[in-house]
């Protein structure tokens, strides 16, 4: 079981890594989205202090978005995903597999990256800490919500309009929780409360999500 | 034991199909009923509000639009989770013919509550904890017909709603407090929903009837979509 856990998650990194551009794009989607809001919003100093943890929150939202609609659409189009299912490895212990490579690829350069945003946004050096610590706790969560709206759209025309708008309202605990830490650091007062809660709904949805993602993919391909 | 033979019974859309014709006519007719004794009351016999007039009677439209829309949705999440394990047909078409109307009703709840927000807050929104969370739910609402619009073979559409309803159902508790938790960090208890605990006995009557009339519309407007969406596919 652990051994087919492994074995997926060196494959699709290796995917990944044949595919650069791909990752590359969703990074650079990050980069570009949060450097947009200070061209919007003015230049003040003031301002994107404030505004930084949640565009920062924001702009990583939409790039796990981005890359979650290739999560199981090659699986699925080259047979591969149908083989995973009849498979002697549990169907929750592949997906969770899947999810951890896809957090791998996309949502662990984003907590990387950061900190050079929040450069950017003048935010105090104290705060990259907190922020690096609430987006490693978070994107791991969007990737495993994601990953159930990625399967249950799975094949169907629209699907990355569609899948949006099935898990964007789903991610808005992440969101206000992990920007909130942040402001919460900022404003002098202990991040530590948030960044547990942050890490709670991150172990509920390691427990569950698997689960769900499994019953999508069945519904999805049957 | 007959009782449970019953419910198999109608389980099928073919038995349920009459059966839902009668109860949505009653229903509509009750809801009809209700609601015109409802306004009624809201409008000749309940008092004028002291500290806010005769603005506040759209309350008597908002906060059972407000009820029926969370409550729809659990009632949806309930027949989506009961299609899903017992493979019923029935169950997925129920969820299906409710979706609408809870989506309506959460609209209404938005819409009105900016109405009524306009005359005492000064704004026709503001990020209220509770507003937040039901312009949320307007979302779940919308992406769960979105995605069942978008596939095409309705058994797939049915169950895959469903799983959809459920994860929602799930995270709507979670969004709630986390939605309470943000407004209370971002924004100082500068308006509050909560009104004053005593409330005028006709004013309660009037809410009480339109809790019942909106409720009764419910039933009848998802029984007769389930009825369009069982000539449909039987």
């Amino acid at each position: 079981m652990i051994a087919a856990a492994r074995c997926i998650v060196v494959r699709d990194l290796l995917l990944a890594l044949r595919r650069r551009s791909d990752v590359a794009t969703a990074l650079l989607f990050f980069v570009i989205v949060a450097s947009l809001f200070p061209l919007g919003v003015g230049a003040e100093p003031n301002l994107l202090r404030a505004v930084a943890p949640g565009v920062i929150w924001v702009a990583a939202l939409l790039s796990t978005m981005l890359s979650l609609g290739r999560l199981f659409a090659a699986d699925h189009a080259d047979g591969t995903l149908e083989q995973m299912l009849l498979g002697a490895a549990p169907l929750g212990v592949v997906v969770a597999a899947k999810s951890f490579a896809h957090w791998l690829a996309a949502g662990l350069p984003l907590v990387a990256i950061a900190p050079v945003i929040a450069l950017q946004y003048d935010l105090p050096a104290s705060l990259y800490g907190v922020l690096a610590l609430s987006l490693l706790l978070g994107t791991p969560v969007l990737s495993l919500i994601g990953a159930i709206g990625a399967a249950l759209t799975l094949g169907l025309r629209g699907g990355g309009v569609l899948l949006s708008l099935l898990v964007l309202p789903l991610y808005v605990p992440v969101l206000i929780i992990g920007a909130g830490s942040v402001d919460m650091a900022a404003a002098g007062l202990a991040p530590a409360g948030q960044l547990q809660l942050l890490a709670a709904m991150l172990v509920v949805a390691a427990a569950f999500a698997p689960w769900a993602i499994a019953a999508a993919l069945r519904i999805s391909t049957e | 034991m007959s009782a449970t033979v019953k419910w198999f019974w109608f389980a099928s859309p073919q038995t349920f199909f009459p059966l839902a014709g009668t109860i949505a006519r009653w229903c509509a007719i009750a809801a009809a009923l209700l609601a015109a004794a409802g306004l009624y009351v809201g409008f000749f016999v309940a008092p004028t509000d002291a500290q806010q007039g005769e603005a506040y009677r759209i309350i008597f439209i908002h906060v059972p639009a407000a009820w029926m829309s969370m409550f729809l949705y659990v009632v949806m999440a309930f027949w989506a989770a009961i299609g899903l394990a017992f493979n019923t047909r029935l169950s997925g078409m129920m969820a299906s013919g409710i979706a609408p109307t809870g989506a309506l009703f959460t609209f209404i709840a938005l819409w009105t509550g900016a109405l009524w927000g306009r005359p005492t807050w000064g704004a026709y929104w503001v990020w209220d904890a509770r507003l937040t969370s039901e312009l949320i739910l307007l979302f779940l609402y919308l992406g769960f017909m979105a995605l069942q619009a978008a596939i095409d073979d309705p058994r797939r559409a049915d169950r895959a709603g469903a799983l959809l309803a459920i994860v929602g159902a799930v995270n709507v508790p979670i969004i709630y407090y986390s939605v309470q938790w943000w407004n209370t960090l971002h924004q100082g208890a500068s308006v509050s929903l909560t009104r004053a605990p005593s409330m005028a006995s006709a004013m309660l009557a009037g809410m009480v009837l339109m809790a019942l009339a909106f409720w009764l519309y419910s039933i009848a407007a998802a029984l007769a979509r389930v009825r369009c969406i069982i000539l449909e596919r039987e």
